[in-house]
């Protein structure tokens, strides 16, 4: 992967294509490369095959493939529009409550993805209105805000009856129309040559891990198609400098508008994925989870088609390395079981930053787009 | 106005010297003993013990004399008497859960108990327990009028605002000198708190030692940010969206780092055992007034010293414009150094303040909730603007404290604050006192 | 004007011809104006930047927008081009469409496209995307749209056939796929224009075009801005340069103080005492014509510009 820094030589549109499929390529045969390794270490003794096994759970499980879609998100809004949103999990909270409440209600599921849906765009609409013709920092203020009202309001005990206040939603009741919904039967399977063995359709199973993968397929296959539009072209004009946009007669506000709702469905979306596994719980969808999908976007690379893919499964399965291997390494009495997970977070910390200082294009970012200034 | 003696007489010096006299201000505050505190009857935590202490009190005032029957774990069975300010204080030697109930019989016939039964668990020693009875007068309804409330909130919206705007003023300068929206200085002042736990409480230091220590090490940790990352990240030229996401990183770096060494688990600096005042419908105690004048006096400081002194004209020269700052001899580096410096102690001030007088203490999390309010206190003042930040700081402090009177749900007096904001967004994009910005 | 049979704005004699009988005072009537303002004005603070009372800026001709540094000329700019709004309720028209309060991007779709005095090519973008920006009601940019390629494939071949010749016709073909940071900074400046021109403008403002360009590309650029007269395009551009102003503009209006203090065909305007006094007052010893001064000058421009905003407390 040479990046050239040469940039005057004449048929560079079809040397930079070529070089964008090899990247593309190189990055993908690295992250099965990855996977396959992963799989192939579980099977060995001892602390290297249980984090190996870990490691590979985390890296194909729906939160993962949740995360990602957000992350396609917050790609369109940072890494084409350069928008600094700093509320996704608020978008995902929304999609998850709409999805969730919606069935619990005793409505059909496509009724609560709508409503998740729904909720996303009124949301992008309240926010980007009174901001989007602003100095970008106050998006990041007003964003990171709301969706912390988001949350305060739905852990409202007075809310109990409609949002299940703090302690949130079962998902059992709302999984139903979605595991109905399964061709896949019952019983348990084993992904061959692995030890990744889950029920086909149940809780925590092959169904749901199948939707939210093929979702992340879909998604990213859209973000191409958008990007290489006329529209993600001037979606990468504006992130570049406004003003100019604004001089050839482009209405900026509303293509913002545009990017900041297309960003926000994506989270609903991945919001609904989120918490299809598990159950639907205010407090996991706080602050940090946005900073999580910032992690894994600027890790994976933005502006890229498939950094958030990879950004994502690497941030995942990275934290449970560290963890992993500080339990394995270090004695008890230095760091309990509690304290390793928080060292494996502190990690995840600094890595964020030394990506950014360091390699702010990311795994598979294009060094001279990606010299991001906003 | 002439900048180039700005660099001649060495202004950090003085402003140094103006923080130590501030330190040992505070620290000298802090430690005088309140009237009225008994200090036999105080349980202080230790690695042995953990405390559980509280004051009775109905809605009138304290309630001498009541007994509260305590009883726990391995057969703990005790029974304590309030002193005439109703406090009680136990000390535990076991973790495990104990049952705290009001004995009827101990109030006067006047009194209706609300709530006289409270189970807390002692998960860990070294730590402060508080249980709250509730217990009411028979003419509760008129006691507590509308208006007192009100009262009784402006007076807890003051607090907040003023401990709110030390932070905010910081966040302020950092912005108005650099550009930088910095999500990590919440962080800055959760650590305040963390280290006069440490330094006050752990370590035992007394508020002598500690308080200056802390007031310290919360200024070398923004010496040392600028030193190590900032600076050279300005110097690489690293834009402005990047330098945020970079406080981001050091964010949850920092917020990791305090729940590794005090899990879950919430701090509070403590001295004594405060007496519960009141004039009129205001309750209060003495740390309150402590902090809040020593927020004011500070305030009024760093306030004196931006308007009068050289180095607080040459820091307004940065923010008006670094370039021109720079090319009037300003060394610019030297006046960021510096606000960077004042931001963190002060935050760490607030933050030291905070866990004294607020009741829910410090969390390693906190500084998120801090964080939001901070945000809208500067940004309600107009980014940058060290002036609008306090103005901003007391409104977000009222508004957060007002709203429950006004019979919004609890919970959502953060959010009343953060409405406020994207409502003023909306109107008066550029903030209170912020300047227009030409947008386009 | 019925009178005159052809319109060859080619023509330098007819050129002449149209602005012979223009009264040679501030805020003089022209035959055929395509742009007309009224009482534009903009405080910054205390400080009035711009108070141009009334100008009508005649079609098809180039119209050089000069004056001594804070006179207010790029202000002038930015509000007539809606990026910055009067202090006041003001009036301007353009090509018979009244332009009051419309946004940026309304007025650059009415027909009236601007340049920027610090360039601004998208630097992270290649040539050609720059220019395909520029092309107006691409169906591409519709969100829905814009998913299906076939709905676009076609007309964006087409633009970019358009945005090729352009390119080539400023010398800018070569580079068409290499990124726009990596240009001179005179191709910046062409790139911007050819950019600008993928709107199909009906007036082009150039805000000093010769900032920070090369002598060598001087020249050129001076021959596509006639060439673009030559073609119909009316141009009104802001310069220091009064050489340059001399040499390629058919009408000259001065600015100082944020007023119009003259107007006039360029030699009359020069021996204007008046317009003399405006520039020596300004700049005592120093030659107008001198590159490296205006550089300079810029700077302090700018500087002065920071200080007017900082002064500007309230608004």
């Amino acid at each position: 992967m040479s990046v050239t820094e040469d940039l005057t030589t004449g048929s560079e549109k079809d040397e930079a294509q070529r070089e964008s499929r090899n990247k593309l390529l190189y990055a993908g045969g690295g992250l099965v490369a990855f996977l396959v390794a992963l799989a192939v270490l579980s099977h060995l003794p001892g602390t290297v095959g249980q984090i190996s096994a870990s490691m590979l759970r985390v890296a194909i499980q729906p939160q993962t493939a949740a995360l990602v879609i957000a992350v396609i998100g917050l790609n369109i809004h940072f890494g084409y529009t350069g928008l600094l949103n700093m509320g996704q999990a608020g978008f995902m909270m929304l999609g998850a409550y709409g999805f969730s409440i919606a069935i619990w209600k005793g409505q059909p599921m496509v009724v609560g993805v709508l409503a998740g849906f729904a909720a996303a765009f009124v949301f992008a609409l309240l926010l980007g209105i009174p901001t989007l013709k602003l100095r970008g920092d106050y998006l990041a203020i007003v964003t990171i805000s709301a969706a912390e009202i988001l949350r305060y309001t739905g852990r409202l005990a007075k809310l109990e009856d409609f949002t299940g206040a703090a302690q949130g939603i079962p998902g059992s009741q709302y999984r139903g129309p979605f595991s109905n919904l399964s061709f896949l039967g019952d019983g348990q399977w084993t992904f061959p040559g692995t030890k990744l063995t889950y029920y086909l359709t149940g809780t925590d199973d092959w169904w749901t891990r199948l939707v939210a993968w093929g979702l992340v397929a879909l998604c990213s296959y859209l973000v191409f198609l958008l990007a290489r539009s006329p529209w993600g072209r001037l979606l990468r004009g504006i992130r570049e400098d406004e003003d100019a946009i604004r001089s050839l007669g482009k209405n900026v506000f509303a293509v913002k508008m545009q990017a900041l709702v297309i960003g926000g469905l994506f989270g609903a979306l991945g919001g609904i994925i989120f918490i299809l596994p598990a159950s639907m719980q205010p407090d996991a969808m706080g602050r940090n989870l946005t900073f999580f999908a910032w992690t894994a976007l600027l890790l994976g690379g933005a502006a890229t088609v498939f950094g958030p893919v990879l950004g994502s499964i690497l941030f995942f399965s990275v934290r449970i390395f560290l963890q992993g291997v500080t339990n394995a390494v270090v004695p008890n009495s230095v760091m309990n079981t509690q304290q390793t997970e928080q060292f494996a977070w502190i990690c995840i910390g600094v890595m964020l930053m030394l990506i950014v200082i360091f390699r702010p294009q990311g795994l598979v970012g294009d060094k001279r787009e990606l010299r991001f200034n906003v | 106005m002439d900048f180039r003696a700005v660099v001649r007489t060495r202004p950090g010096q003085r402003i140094l010297a103006t923080f130590f006299l501030t330190m040992i201000t505070v620290a000298a505050v802090l430690s005088l003993p309140p009237p009225g505190a008994h200090a036999a009857d105080l349980c202080l935590p230790s690695k042995t013990n953990s405390c559980i202490s509280s004051t009775v009190r109905s809605d009138t005032g304290v309630i001498a004399g009541a007994e509260v029957h305590v009883t726990g774990p391995n057969g703990f069975d005790e029974t304590l008497t309030t002193d005439e300010a109703g406090k009680f204080s136990l000390s535990v030697t076991d973790t495990g859960d104990y049952t705290l109930e009001l004995v009827p019989d101990s109030l006067d016939k006047s009194l209706t108990i609300t709530n006289g039964k409270v189970t807390l668990s002692v998960k860990q020693l070294n730590r402060v327990a508080a249980p709250v009875f509730g217990v009411r007068t028979a003419d509760y309804s008129s006691s507590t009028s509308f208006t007192d409330q009100l009262v009784n909130g402006t007076f807890s919206g003051l607090r907040l605002g003023l401990l709110l705007a030390l932070a905010s003023i910081g966040l302020s300068l950092i912005y108005g000198t650099t550009g930088l929206s910095n999500f990590a200085h919440a962080e800055q002042v959760t650590l305040g708190g963390m280290l006069g736990y440490l330094f006050v409480n752990q370590w035992g230091l007394g508020m002598w030692v500690g308080v200056p220590l802390v007031l310290i090490a919360a200024g070398f940790s923004g010496w040392l940010q600028d030193f190590v990352l900032w600076q050279p990240l300005r110097r690489r030229g690293l834009g402005l969206a990047q330098m945020m996401i970079v406080t981001i990183g050091l964010s949850l770096t920092l917020q990791y780092v305090f729940q590794f060494f005090i899990g879950a688990s919430t701090v509070k600096v403590l001295v004594f055992n405060p007496t519960p005042r009141s004039l009129g419908p205001i309750s209060y105690t003495s740390p309150d007034l402590i902090a809040m004048g020593v927020s004011v006096v500070v305030i009024a400081l760093v306030g004196y010293a931006l308007l009068r002194t050289r180095i607080g004209r040459a820091t307004r020269a940065v923010s008006d414009n670094p370039a021109l700052a720079s090319a009037s001899g300003i060394d610019v580096d030297r006046v960021i150094r510096l606000v960077w410096v004042v931001a963190t102690t002060l935050a760490g001030l607030s933050g030291l303040l905070y866990s004294l007088v607020i009741q829910r203490g410090m969390r390693w999390d906190s500084g998120m909730q801090i964080l939001l309010l901070l945000f809208a206190a500067v940004t309600l003042g107009g980014l940058g603007t060290a002036f609008g930040a306090l103005i901003g700081s007391l409104v977000i402090g009222m508004v957060v404290e007002l709203t429950p009177v006004l019979g919004a749900p609890g919970d959502l007096k953060y959010a009343s604050a953060l409405l406020i904001l994207i409502l003023l967004l909306l109107v008066r994009p550029q903030g209170l006192l912020g300047r227009a910005d030409r947008v386009g | 004007m019925s009178e005159v049979a052809t319109r060859d704005y080619a023509d330098p004699a007819f050129r002449a011809q149209l602005v012979s009988g223009v009264d040679r005072t501030p805020g003089a009537g022209k035959p055929d104006p395509i742009l007309v303002v009224d009482s534009v004005v903009r405080h910054f603070g205390g400080m009035t930047a711009v108070d141009v009372d009334h100008l009508e800026v005649q079609r098809g001709i180039i119209t050089a927008l000069i004056g001594p540094n804070g006179a207010g000329k790029t202000t002038f700019f930015n509000l007539v081009t809606g990026f910055d709004r009067p202090s006041q309720g003001a009036h301007w028209s353009f090509d018979g469409k009244t332009l009051d309060k419309t946004s940026a991007s309304a007025v650059a779709q009415a027909g009236m496209v601007r340049t920027f005095q610090l360039t601004k090519a998208l630097n992270r973008m290649t040539v050609m995307d720059n220019m395909m920006l520029g092309a107006t009601e691409q169906s591409g940019e519709n969100l829905l749209k814009s998913i299906f390629k076939p709905l676009w494939h076609g007309q964006e071949r087409e633009i970019e056939e358009r945005a090729k010749d352009l390119l080539d016709r400023f010398k800018l073909l070569p580079k068409k796929d290499d990124y726009a940071g990596s240009l001179s900074g005179g191709q910046r400046k062409l790139l911007e224009m050819a950019r600008a021109l993928m709107t199909s403008p009906k007036m082009i403002m150039l805000d000093e075009p010769m900032a920070g360009v090369n002598p060598a590309l001087t020249q050129s650029l001076l021959g596509h801005i006639q060439s673009l007269r030559d073609e119909g395009t009316t141009v009104l551009f802001v310069e220091h340069d009064m050489h340059m102003v001399r040499h390629i503009s058919d009408w000259v209006v001065v600015m100082a103080e944020g007023r119009v203090i003259a107007e006039g065909p360029a030699d009359s305007v020069m021996s204007d005492q008046g317009v003399i006094d405006a520039y020596l007052g300004a700049h005592h010893d120093m030659d107008l014509g001198d590159d490296s001064l205006l550089e300079d000058d810029a700077v302090k421009d700018m500087a002065a510009e920071v200080a007017q905003e900082d002064a500007e407390g309230n608004a």
